[in-house]
């Protein structure tokens, strides 16, 4: 009598189906296990990714029981009794079985215009610890991409994936915004190419960050605060007029600093 | 044999690897205009680089302004157990300030000190609290500044590609490298004048370990089938601290920090038991009581440090010992406690990432609960044998970096010099590569004989319908290498291990793989185990020939040092051609012999 029936969908880029797969129950065990044994004992060649398997790399993002997790700090014993379906993320195009092809993420990263700080004084730069946490909470992001999997204006419409750098980004944008020592100014980039007007902060990406990033709260919103005051506040707007901008604009800050 | 017609790739330097080493290579080859491609075997910013908790080893002198460079070479060459290349070891010492600053200019945000300077913390082995972090994630921090500063210099990365085989011209210099992508399976070459590896260790090919499916000595095994020497491939790091249960995390790492921050290690009879290992080398320099080690902790001038923070290769044995001797844990370990220690809110602050992983994999509060922890196979500490300055390899063209090549760490590496390590000599290496090309060198083309017969041998299992099934293989590798060649050898185990391996070596050759070339795991293990063969008989051969214990290699026929065998590597090369399937020979050599204002520094600060 088999303990533990796996339900993985396996296909490709033109279709596939769920496999289900019967296993004896192994005390302590995540998902990711599961699927190793699979793979080691029933079919080689079911396909998945991973690396750490300590929820460290982020690699091994999947929806169990059609719920967005990492396969590696999933526990078998806490997921409810019967059958445990493991599907691909939805919001990226399929490779094979498990693995989907997240290359949108990576040409994200790509039009983030670089860290460009100010010069190094004698002895080195000093911040804060209360200045560097904040940029910290957003940096322990493992680029899961489950943020990004989930927020549903890139799930549910493929074609705002042009114009929307999505959850993971915001908050990278949001931190380098926050780093004390960053001259770049990204506040027109953020509202005009990178689609921050549409997140309604339906909360999502914060729900499923397996690193409790408060997406929404923490990097959204404020995110959302600092555009908005840029563009609208009139105090602000005089203020810019009489003193000159000291901080880059989007157009400059899109050019990357030389290296 | 067939032909192949596959992609080709053209560029002047070509970096295996995407963890700290390769990527810090890259910005280096980058910043010189040169052509540069990164191949890694999984997506960008995913490699074992993050697994790093602790921090980076660097004397910035920022909390103990008595710090220094020589301080930090002391320390480095006492606990690698003098058998490092002393230039390596300065070199390191000297450039990892620098190296952690220029992080910082490029977006890393370390934890500060009051005054606003980088924090550093205490870690086994070191005389100063010396180890810039982010908490317990300081190898996320590292590699995701390294990963962004990559990508704005625009560099070609090409992910979830694994090589196969590095190809030299008939003048025995490095020409390039043949590859495939694993998501689809289409093979490709890539012409190279320079090749850096940074492909980090070989962990896979034991049984308890702290590395991912990466871990298959991949640089290794490159390097060595195309002529370059190893050395020390017999010292390998058991890090004392390694999660032992639920089974299917066994091997999990638990950061030195949970020491450096206080916690302690205790027997099933809640003794502290570190205080019965003190090696006569560290006695000086040891607290002697439970309140001497304590009162260390707030002021490092108050009392010595507790035995708990000797080097990893002292403490893992001890661990070892005590288990042997019936005061083990539940779970075949022993305790790591600092829930009796520390407050809850420090233990949570200090420590979120471990903190996290026990509540969620173990389900064990570790602000009230001691950790069950034993040893588990980390590092290794041989690797490619490198010229200290450039860090490049006998193959002319070929250089390597970071875990992959040897003599930096000597016998035992201490916690938080990898991190700086990898940012020291990857950056040398990118140099090293840069120079190599300035100075007019040219790939001399691939030999199209040698990619197809690569490519005939990587699709083979397919065709075999009788073969083995590869993670059966891997399975009986790793378990044979575990009781074999693990924590405490001895000889006749060794030859054992040897005469196995040749097993393992025709089994490797009768492997059957089913299904497509696109994202098969199973064919992707199958092109993983030449190197894992590879770099198991050149550990398990290093290990017969050093007849002695120092360091990340203890034999239980030959317990203590021996001061000749201190004063070589052992060699390895194969010199009657390169493959899994060919001998490895091992030679002794003496290692660099160290100039005397050097020498004098490890003499005057004991």
């Amino acid at each position: 009598m088999p303990d533990i029936t796996m339900r993985v969908w396996r296909g490709d880029a033109s279709g596939g189906s769920f496999v289900d797969y019967e296993l004896e129950k192994v005390e302590g065990e995540v998902v990711l296990d599961v699927i190793h044994r699979i793979q080691a004992t029933q079919a080689p060649d079911l396909a998945c990714r991973w690396n750490c398997k300590a929820g460290k790399c982020g690699s091994c993002s999947a929806e169990i029981n059609g719920k967005p997790r990492l396969m590696c700090m999933t526990r078998i014993d806490e997921l409810p009794e019967g059958t445990v379906t493991v599907t691909p993320m939805k919001t990226f195009p399929i490779i094979r079985d498990l693995v989907t092809d997240v290359s949108f993420n990576f040409e994200m990263a790509k039009r983030v215009p670089a860290f460009n700080p100010v010069p190094e004084p004698e002895g080195g730069y000093r911040m804060q610890q209360i200045d560097v946490e904040r940029g910290q909470e957003f940096r322990k992001c493992i680029e899961c991409f489950l943020c990004q999997n989930v927020c549903h204006v890139i799930r549910d419409h493929e074609d705002n994936k042009e114009h929307y750098a999505g959850p993971r980004f915001f908050i990278r944008y949001a931190e380098l915004e926050m780093h004390p020592l960053d001259t770049n100014d990204r506040r027109e980039l953020v509202r005009e190419r990178a689609g921050l007007g549409l997140c309604n902060i339906t909360k999502c990406c914060t729900e499923v960050c397996p690193e409790h990033i408060h997406i929404t709260d923490n990097a959204i919103i404020p995110l959302k605060e600092r555009v908005v005051d840029s563009d609208y506040d009139p105090v602000a707007w005089l203020g810019r007029k009489i003193l000159r901008r000291t901080k880059r604009s989007a157009a400059d800050a899109s050019v990357q600093p030389a290296p | 044999m067939a032909h192949h017609e596959i992609e080709n790739h053209d560029y002047d330097v070509l970096i295996i690897g995407a963890g700290g080493a390769g990527l810090r290579a890259a910005v280096e080859a980058k910043r010189r205009g040169l052509r540069v491609a990164i191949l890694t075997k999984s997506l960008l910013g995913k490699a074992h680089t993050v697994m790093a908790e602790g921090g980076v080893a660097a004397a910035m002198g920022n909390v103990y302004s008595e710090d220094n460079w020589k301080v930090h070479f002391r320390d480095t060459m006492r606990g690698g157990k003098m058998l490092n290349n002393y230039r390596m070891a300065e070199l390191h010492a000297q450039e990892s300030p620098d190296r952690v600053h220029e992080l910082e200019s490029w977006g890393a945000l370390f934890d500060r000190t009051p005054d606003g300077k980088i924090l550093q913390r205490d870690f086994g082995g070191h005389r100063y609290a010396r180890l810039a972090h982010v908490g317990d994630r300081t190898g996320l921090e590292l590699i995701r500044t390294l990963q962004q500063k990559v990508v704005s210099m625009d560099t070609d990365v090409f992910m979830e590609c694994k090589v196969l085989r590095l190809l030299t011209d008939a003048d025995g210099k490095i020409a390039g490298a043949i590859a495939y992508r694993r998501p689809t399976g289409e093979f490709l070459s890539f012409t190279a004048t320079a090749v850096v590896l940074a492909t980090g260790g070989v962990g896979k090919s034991w049984k308890y370990t702290s590395n991912s499916w990466e871990g298959t000595g991949d640089g290794h095994a490159l390097a060595l089938w195309a002529g370059a020497e190893l050395i020390d491939m017999e010292c390998i790091q058991f890090h004392p601290t390694g999660m032992v249960w639920p089974l299917s995390v066994r091997g999990l790492l638990v950061t030195e920090g949970v020491r450096g921050d206080g916690g302690v290690l205790r027997n099933s009879e809640g003794e502290r038991f570190m205080f019965n290992y003190v090696a006569d080398m560290f006695r000086a320099e040891t607290a002697e009581t439970e309140a001497e080690g304590d009162r260390w902790y707030d002021d490092h001038s108050a009392g010595r440090r507790p035995p708990e923070l000797l080097p990893r290769d002292e403490v893992a044995r001890a661990i070892n010992a005590e288990v042997k001797a019936g005061r083990g844990s539940p779970h075949g370990g022993v305790f790591l406690d600092i829930a009796s220690r520390r407050t809850p809110e420090f233990i949570r602050r200090r420590l979120p990432s471990m903190y996290h992983q026990f509540m969620e994999l173990a389900g064990v509060d570790i602000t009230t609960t001691p950790m069950e922890i034993g040893p588990t196979c980390h590092y290794i500490m041989g690797g490619v044998r490198v010229d200290a300055d450039t860090a490049a390899t006998a193959v002319p063209g070929l250089f390597a970096a970071g875990e992959v090549a040897g003599g930096m760490h000597g016998a035992n590496r201490l916690g938080g010099n990898s991190l700086s390590d990898l940012l020291v000599f990857g950056r040398r290496a990118g140099l090293g590569a840069s120079d190599y090309i300035e100075g007019g060198a040219r790939s001399g083309g691939l030999d199209a004989a040698i990619v197809d017969a690569t490519i005939d041998e990587a699709l083979a299992p397919f065709d075999r319908e009788e073969g083995e099934n590869p993670y059966d293989i891997q399975r009986d590798l790793q378990e044979m290498m575990q009781a074999n060649v693990g924590i405490i050898r001895t000889g006749s185990e060794l030859e054992f291990a040897r005469t196995a391996l040749e097993e393992f070596t025709e089994r490797v050759a009768n492997i059957s793989v089913k299904g497509g070339l696109a994202y098969n795991p199973g064919w992707n293990l199958a092109t993983d185990l030449p190197s894992m063969i590879t770099v198991s008989k050149c550990t398990t051969l290093g290990a017969t020939n050093r007849k002695e214990s120092r360091g990340g290699h203890t034999r239980d026929d030959f317990p203590g040092p021996d001061a000749e065998m201190g004063k070589v590597n052992f060699v390895l090369s194969q010199p009657s051609g390169g493959g899994y399937e060919s001998e490895v020979k091992a030679v002794p050599e003496p290692i660099l012999e160290m100039p005397a204002d050097l020498r004098a520094l490890l003499e005057e600060a004991k």
